[in-house]
């Protein structure tokens, strides 16, 4: 969920090693940072309702990543996929660190950018 | 009480006022700073300016004292992370989220948020009853009992005129519970009481038994081609 740079490498990445990716986006103009060769399924739908999640066979998913701009997206969404589909594997963005930390504690897989780009910087500036 | 309203729009404002003429302390966080300037200067200080779904702001309003807190923005999926937050980092006694896309309903009642008010279905509720062409309305919803009160109007024609209430067969667990006749005091029906056109019902049913209601006192076949 989330065409921007970010989902749509992931998305090329998961496509090209033969995995079977659907992304959705609100925008159609985001999809067009898909590479011409994607042999994924592009959905306008958004991810923070049943329905568009359910026509993107969200059922038969093993995982689910969910990488908007907004922090509260991911989050209704990835838990819409974890606790009422049941999906395997959710994952999702946080850039607010103090968040990341709360959702972990309802049994969500957060990422910080913030966290783990800050952390990044400064290994660089040590080396 | 202390109360933290998310969201300074046409909702949040007037509830902060309603509040506020209660004798309330109340804080109302949003994250623009118009809407923060003019709510300072019609009511005092009362309001941050800050996104209401962060963590540190929220600790920032002091939300560790906090008896109430109440989400109405219009994004549903603001006020579900400011709830949840509230609900389970702070331990807020009551937590209570306005919903924008009425589907949303059962999503929160499923990820802990179980006190919601569906703004969109309220309006309509209440449309529904300035229009006569809509027979049943819903006045309140117990959800944490699955049931329904509900406004009957007996239209001219309808199967439940010249009934008596025992003889209605509303569903199992419906109670007619208040009578509206024109011309007359509100009562209590007898199961003997006879329906007429005109009259209107409160009546207590399940949730979810609207259509069989509504089958009971809609218009009988003839009536409708004739």
């Amino acid at each position: 969920m989330g065409c921007g740079r970010v989902g749509a490498e992931l998305a090329r990445l998961l496509d090209a090693e033969g995995h079977k990716v659907t992304i959705l986006d609100t925008d159609a103009s985001s999809f067009d940072k898909l590479p011409s060769d994607f042999k994924g399924t592009a959905l306008l739908e958004s991810a923070t309702d049943e329905e568009g999640l359910e026509k993107a066979n969200i059922r038969e998913a093993d995982a689910f990543v969910a990488v908007t701009r907004e922090d509260d997206k991911n989050a209704m969404a990835a838990q819409i996929a974890k606790q009422i589909f049941g999906v395997g594997k959710v994952i999702c963005r946080i850039y607010d660190p103090l968040r990341e930390e709360f959702y972990e504690s309802l049994g969500l897989e957060g990422i910080s950018p913030t966290l783990v780009f800050a952390r990044l910087l400064k290994e660089k500036l040590e080396k | 009480m202390y109360v933290i309203i998310i969201g300074g729009g046409g909702v949040g404002y007037y509830l902060a006022r309603g509040l506020l003429d209660n004798g309330h302390e109340i804080l109302i966080i949003e994250k623009d700073h118009k809407r923060c300037e003019r709510m300072e200067d019609e009511l005092g200080s009362v309001s941050l300016c800050g996104d209401g779904c962060e963590v540190a702001v929220l600790a920032k309003a002091g939300i560790a004292r906090a008896d109430m807190f109440i989400a109405v923005t219009d994004e549903d999926d603001d006020n579900l992370a400011a709830c949840q937050i509230a609900k389970q980092k702070f331990n807020v006694p009551q937590v209570i989220a306005k919903i924008n896309n009425p589907k949303n309903e059962h999503i929160f009642a499923k990820l802990g948020i179980e006190h919601t008010v569906d703004g969109v279905a309220l309006v309509l509720e209440h449309i529904k009853a300035q229009i006569s062409m809509f027979p049943l309305i819903h006045l309140l919803s117990l959800r944490d009992r699955s049931l329904e009160i509900v406004l009957v109007r007996v239209a001219e024609g309808s199967l439940a005129a010249g009934k008596s209430v025992k003889n209605l067969s509303l569903p199992l667990g419906s109670v007619a519970s208040l009578m509206v006749r024109q011309g007359q005091e509100c009562r209590v029906p007898d199961s003997d009481v006879v329906i007429e056109a005109g009259d209107e019902l409160v009546c207590l049913i399940p949730s979810g038994s609207e259509e069989a209601v509504q089958a009971v006192f809609g218009i009988s076949a003839q009536e409708e081609s004739g």
